[in-house]
């Protein structure tokens, strides 16, 4: 008995200067900017910034490969401490979030094909381009949706994707798994958005959708400078820092949308808080 | 010989008897042809002959880029009146040459008839590139290709694909049965040029009249008939060489890695055609059958007439198109309209109505391992198609994923009706995508 509980003990003793040895011997130099970068880092190791997770940006950045600006999801806040952290000033960003620019539900955009298959976005698009019809709508299988690390995406009951102002962090990755190009990044500020994709000519354009832009120009006329049509496509010129809110009501087949007055059709998100000058201007 | 067999597969009902006993017809002229300029893997060919000229059969209308590429020949002679893209059968528009045929057909003049013993290999094979041939199996890989073994590669068999696994198509059975001869021709002239002493003919046991009538032609010759036993995928190329020499190709290899070329039965009779009569490749068998079909038949077609005039000289649809396939059911493309026209590689064109399809609901995957067994390279497609939905590339890489020969043998048997091969052709594309950004 005495002898075991001497053995174990002597055995333990011997084990626990090794280990300790060992830990000072061996140590791994961190740099403790590396650790204090890692706290003020979101930790959603989402991959936006181009680096494996939020360790590898953070290694990144100290190496000098990284930009300061480089992590959007973290948005401002974040950029500031870590600017702070590595001693440099940084130039805030303007804060974006992606919009998928088409209203073409099952109940508004037609299918060339009925699909029967993967539920993946990439996977229908490489049979034929697609069911949908129009060449640049939403197909609405979901894969943005699957690959949103935070969990901003939805998709309607009739397969559109709708993405979350609030959750949105700008991180881009949909944006790259989008077959389509259909989501694009805009700056926050704008809450207007011509929600079509369509490069076709108006006469196509509403033989397959109920809701796309046929580049009649009524928009550009009752909102000068806030809109431009290029290749029979209009789009909000964000650039130009112009009220397009004007535009909304004159367009012929409602494919404006201010994300104040709601979300498209189909989708739980409530709209944004409306901002205070709307408010003080009535 | 031919006692090898391939693990997995399927016996789907083979669906042939609505055109196995009809002979071949000649399809008559359409108002318009077609030629996109990819009908080929490979390189896209570029044309070669613009708006107003007028064409004689057979003349180049787009020759190859690249290597592996093949030219396009006037299927008729007329005036080329359009060069624009059409509906292609992948899908989308895609560049094509509009021919409106002048009723006369004269041929072009060509390079002329030559005797095949007096060419050398080099003479041959620039007959066969220049006559635009691919394979006419359904893969239409350029054909000169294959017959350019690198060096250092020996090869010592021949295989000539007469085997014809998919349902419904009889293209190839009605060709060994009419124009032997010609594959005969072929198959000799290929095996002066690779200078093999082994040629083997694999045909499909259910076929038991083209066995006969090949056996009958090939007497004489050291060309040795090789029945095959009934079942799916019998004709895909690895799986003909196990079961036809008992020897396997390595994972990622070529047939030319074990010694062996495959040619299909058609593509050695159109050899034939360019080397003896320097005719270049315009027209092909095709079945036009299904259950939508009023008068299924098996048509010499010229390559590019659109498939509404396929449809329309058998007698017009009895009822609505529902499913529009290219090819076999197994692995045929699925077509959304009879907007395209036919290519160098439509062995079949199917039309199903709605009450002739399969009503399969989408269930959740049992674990039965049905689709494992069925796999004639065995691979795990469940296992893969999982991967495939979660978006993990490398482990889907691990499980082989790239062997897949999209024969769709695991769909077919999925009870719960998962869309397996289009899940491990995602997990395929993944793959190739990530290897070209690296």
């Amino acid at each position: 008995m005495f002898s075991a509980i001497l053995t174990l003990g002597v055995m333990g003793l011997l084990a626990a200067l090794a280990l300790g040895f060992a830990a000072r011997k061996f140590a791994v130099e961190v740099d403790p900017r590396e650790l204090a970068l890692l706290e003020v880092m979101p930790g959603a190791n989402c991959g936006a910034c181009g680096f494996p997770g939020c360790g590898g940006f953070a290694k990144a950045l100290l190496e000098g490969k990284a930009m300061v600006t480089d992590c959007s999801p973290g948005g401002a806040d974040t950029v500031e401490r870590i600017a702070h952290i590595l001693g440099v000033e940084a130039i805030a960003a303007e804060p974006e979030v992606a919009v998928v620019l088409c209203q073409g539900d099952n109940l508004r955009a037609r299918d060339k094909y009925i699909y029967q298959g993967l539920e993946d976005c990439v996977a229908a698009q490489s049979l034929a381009q697609g069911p949908k019809a129009c060449p640049g709508g939403c197909l609405g299988l979901g894969t943005c949706a699957r690959i949103c690390p935070f969990d901003a995406i939805e998709m309607t009951a009739e397969g559109l994707a709708v993405i979350s102002r609030e959750k949105c962090t700008g991180c881009r990755k949909c944006v790259s798994a989008c077959p389509r190009k259909v989501i694009a990044m805009t700056p926050l500020r704008t809450t207007v958005h011509v929600l079509c994709n369509s490069h076709d000519k108006g006469a196509l354009v509403r033989k397959y959708c109920e809701l796309g832009c046929i580049a009649c120009h009524l928009c550009v006329k009752a909102s000068p400078g806030a809109y431009k049509v290029e290749n029979s496509l209009a789009q909000v010129d964000y650039d130009s820092h112009c009220d397009a809110t004007g535009g909304i009501g004159k367009c012929p087949t409602k494919c404006i949308r201010d994300f104040i007055l709601g979300y498209p059709e189909g989708s739980s998100f409530s709209p944004p808080v409306v901002p205070v000058q709307a408010e003080e201007n009535p | 010989m031919g006692h090898h067999s391939f693990s997995g597969g399927v016996h789907p009902p083979d669906s042939k008897a609505q055109t196995a006993s009809k002979a071949i017809e000649n399809c008559p002229l359409p108002e318009e042809l077609v030629l996109p300029l990819m009908m080929h893997i490979g390189a896209p060919a570029s044309a070669v002959v613009a708006v107003g000229d007028r064409v004689l059969h057979g003349d180049l209308i787009a020759a190859p880029r690249g290597f592996v590429s093949a030219g396009i020949h006037a299927s008729t002679s007329g005036e080329v009146i359009a060069l624009e893209p059409r509906p292609h059968v992948s899908g989308s528009r895609l560049l094509s040459i509009v021919i409106r045929p002048d009723g006369e057909d004269r041929w072009a003049q060509g390079p002329g008839e030559a005797d095949p013993n007096e060419l050398s290999t080099d003479q041959l094979r620039d007959r066969i590139r220049d006559a635009g041939i691919v394979g006419l199996g359904g893969a239409t890989f350029p054909t000169q290709v294959k017959l350019s073994p690198p060096e250092g590669k020996k090869i010592d068999t021949l295989l000539i694909n007469g085997v014809e696994c998919e349902p419904f198509l009889t293209a190839d059975h009605r060709l060994m049965l009419e124009q032997g001869e010609r594959i005969l021709d072929g198959m000799e002239i290929l095996r002066c040029l690779l200078a093999v002493d082994q040629v083997i003919l694999g045909i499909e046991e259910n076929k038991p009249d083209a066995i006969v009538a090949m056996r009958q032609i090939c007497k004489g010759t050291s060309i040795e008939v090789c029945p095959l036993p009934v079942r799916y995928p019998q004709g895909a190329e690895k799986q003909l060489i196990f079961a036809a020499c008992g020897r396997e190709v390595p994972s990622g290899g070529l047939p030319m890695d074990v010694g062996v070329v495959v040619q299909n039965v058609a593509t050695a009779a159109s050899i034939s055609d360019a080397v003896r009569y320097g005719r270049a490749l315009t027209e092909r068998i095709c079945t036009v059958s299904g259950p939508a079909v009023a008068q299924p038949k098996n048509l010499r077609i010229r390559i590019g007439t659109p498939l509404t005039h396929l449809v329309e000289v058998c007698g017009g649809l009895k009822e609505e198109a529902a499913k529009i396939l290219l090819g076999g059911p197994m692995m045929g493309m699925a077509q959304m309209n009879l907007a395209a026209s036919a290519t160098k590689g439509t062995s079949g064109l199917l039309v199903f109505g709605s009450s002739s399809l399969p009503k399969m609901l989408q269930g959740p995957c049992i674990r039965c391992g049905r689709c494992v067994s069925a796999c004639p390279v065995r691979i795990s497609p469940t296992t893969i198609a999982a991967y495939a939905r979660l978006d993990m590339i490398d482990e889907a890489q691990q499980c082989h994923a790239m062997d897949c020969i999209e024969c769709g043998c695991c769909t077919y048997t999925c009870p719960a009706a998962l869309p397996l091969v289009q899940s491990v052709r995602h997990a395929k594309g993944a793959i190739v995508a990530r290897r070209r950004k690296v």
